[in-house]
């Protein structure tokens, strides 16, 4: 491990840290409204001063970033169990499920994923509850993220099942029960654990980008994407320069992921 | 072996238009507030119009019925009609088409010149610090969300467009840069190097025409980013182009429209995915 990669994990180990002991760390909820203290500057009692509704920004920082960090990893999970079932069984079973599969996968990757994001979203009702609207963000994040870690999948079985010890295991008679779980899936761990983490930072910058345009997590509930919407007031923003923290935290979060897996790989996806 | 290849894309399009268009079908069926007419609130109408709408209305219950007409108005050029805006969906893509494609050409071309020319700073000029600015460079562009790129523009009052440029660029350099590096360890260009051919010579006659198609494989999945840019870009730029068109479907719930936006960028990657695959596969040597 780089010395850059060392620094990234201690990044990571503190935000989720901090986001653990929210309740610890900050003084107020994420949604109680301080009357007295709207847009209050910076402060021993809310060290990232409050916002236009006197809600403490610190709090909400922390209690988003507990959201951001426990629902994207989940997110990624979903996605990268329907991606090993879908691809894990196309390249198992090859065939006419195979060719679907591949088809399905062809035909996600040419809808671009913001896209499609929105087409599903705006389906859903508008008056879901702000914990319904987190789980829905980041279930429809994690069901519709499969299709490039599914092909990922699928090829990797493949070159599992064309390789010389599985070709003379399955000579020698050996169970398909045995076969998938004694050699197939050990062996295809890598690959999901490979497709799981590098979903993390995509799904974090994905519900960043939803919450922006208002179509993330509801409100009162804080998230990164939620509270970058304030940095649409450029004015606001120069006068408190300390708005850009859920900016400056989210940034330093995903890119201490990439650095973690940064690999020189030839995949542009 | 193009003819093979053209056919299967042209069936991916083919599937891409039936299968979009009958999952696009049953979203606007099943949607919130389908068959709802405010019509039915104007007092002026009386029984029988009323009754008249209604049977309008029933004849679209049946999904399948619904698919079918939907196809048969894709195949005549109608994209249908947008319930927020009060207009045909045809009219409204018209309008904002031309924009995005201006600004998904700007801004793909400038990814791709920011991200090769990197690249080829780093691995052919090897200029001193370049390696370390380029990657720290395209680190950061691939850890900021499009939006928030398309806020610092905004706050620069600069064109949306060079911020579609900016979330191309990092998927664009780790690319070339991979490629570059694999073609200059490739035993031919080593060989080439021991001649004596000048570095110049090396790079376009060894490298990039061999690199060039997958290279060229690099506009599919560069227009595939721009598209999905465009929609909090535009947005935040206030650019009325269909990344702006789809964000205001979907907060309206207008799935006509969001719907047949999303087919026509699907098919629209999938014509430039098609290209750059035949440009791949006409330079690939036949075995």
């Amino acid at each position: 491990m780089t010395r850059a990669q060392k620094a990234a994990l201690l990044v990571l180990a503190l935000a989720a840290l901090a986001s653990l002991l929210a309740g610890w760390l900050a003084s107020s909820s994420y949604s109680e409204q301080f009357r007295d203290a709207i847009s209050a500057p910076p402060s021993a009692r809310f060290p990232l001063g409050t916002d236009e509704l006197g809600r403490d920004r610190f709090a909400r920082l922390l209690y988003g970033t507990r959201i951001s960090l426990l629902l994207a990893p989940a997110a990624a999970l979903l996605s990268t169990l329907i991606a090993a079932l879908l691809g894990g069984t196309a390249g198992y079973l090859g065939g006419r499920w195979e060719r679907a599969v591949t088809t399905g996968i062809d035909l996600f990757l040419s809808l671009p994923w913001l896209f499609l994001l929105l087409a599903v979203r705006a389906l859903l009702p508008l008056n879901t509850s702000p914990l319904a609207s987190v789980v829905i963000t980041f279930l429809l994040l994690g069901c519709l993220g499969w299709a490039s870690p599914a092909r990922m999948i699928r090829a990797g079985t493949r070159t599992l099942l064309n390789s010389d010890y599985l070709v003379q295991a399955r000579a020698s008679g050996i169970t398909a029960a045995r076969l998938f779980w004694r050699h197939l899936l050990p062996n295809l761990r890598p690959i999901l654990l490979a497709q799981f983490w590098v979903s993390i930072p995509v799904f974090i910058l994905s519900e960043a980008n939803l919450g922006l345009l208002g179509l993330g997590v509801s409100e009162p509930l804080p998230s990164w994407g939620a509270m970058l919407r304030e940095l649409e007031n450029y004015t606001a923003v120069l006068r408190n320069p300390w708005m850009l923290a859920p900016a400056v935290l989210l940034i330093a979060v995903v890119s201490s992921l990439q650095l973690l897996l940064r690999t020189e790989d030839c995949n542009p996806c | 072996m193009l003819s093979v290849l053209l056919l299967r894309h042209l069936r991916r399009i083919a599937l891409t238009v039936l299968v979009g268009g009958l999952l696009g079908a049953t979203l606007v069926r099943l949607g919130p507030g389908f068959g709802v007419d405010e019509r039915e609130l104007d007092s002026r109408l009386n029984a029988q119009s009323q009754q008249a709408i209604r049977s309008e209305r029933a004849a679209n219950s049946n999904i399948a019925l619904f698919y079918l007409r939907y196809l048969a108005g894709l195949a005549h050029g109608d994209f249908g009609f947008s319930q927020s805006l009060n207009r045909p969906v045809s009219e409204l893509l018209k309008e904002r088409l031309p924009l995005t494609m201006v600004s998904l050409a700007y801004g793909v071309l400038g990814g791709v010149a920011l991200g090769f020319g990197l690249a080829l700073a780093t691995v052919w000029w090897r200029a001193p610090g370049s390696n370390l600015v380029a990657s720290m460079l395209s680190g950061l562009c691939l850890a900021i969300p499009a939006a928030v790129i398309a806020l610092l523009f905004l706050w620069m009052n600069a064109p949306g467009r060079w911020a579609i440029a900016l979330v191309v660029f990092p998927h664009v350099y780790r690319y070339a840069k991979n490629l570059l590096v694999s073609a200059y360890h490739s035993p031919h260009v080593l060989a080439a190097q021991a001649k004596g051919l000048s570095s110049g010579r090396i790079l376009l006659a060894h490298v990039m025409l061999p690199a060039a198609p997958q290279l060229a494989a690099l506009a599919g999945i560069s227009v595939s980013l721009a598209f999905g840019a465009s929609i909090p870009i535009e947005v935040i730029c206030d650019t009325p182009g269909v990344g702006q068109l789809a964000w205001r479907a979907a907060l309206d719930r207008d799935l006509p429209l969001l719907v047949n936006i999303t087919i026509l960028i699907a098919l629209m990657t999938l014509v430039v995915n098609t290209l750059s695959d035949l440009a791949l596969a006409s330079r690939r040597p036949a075995l």
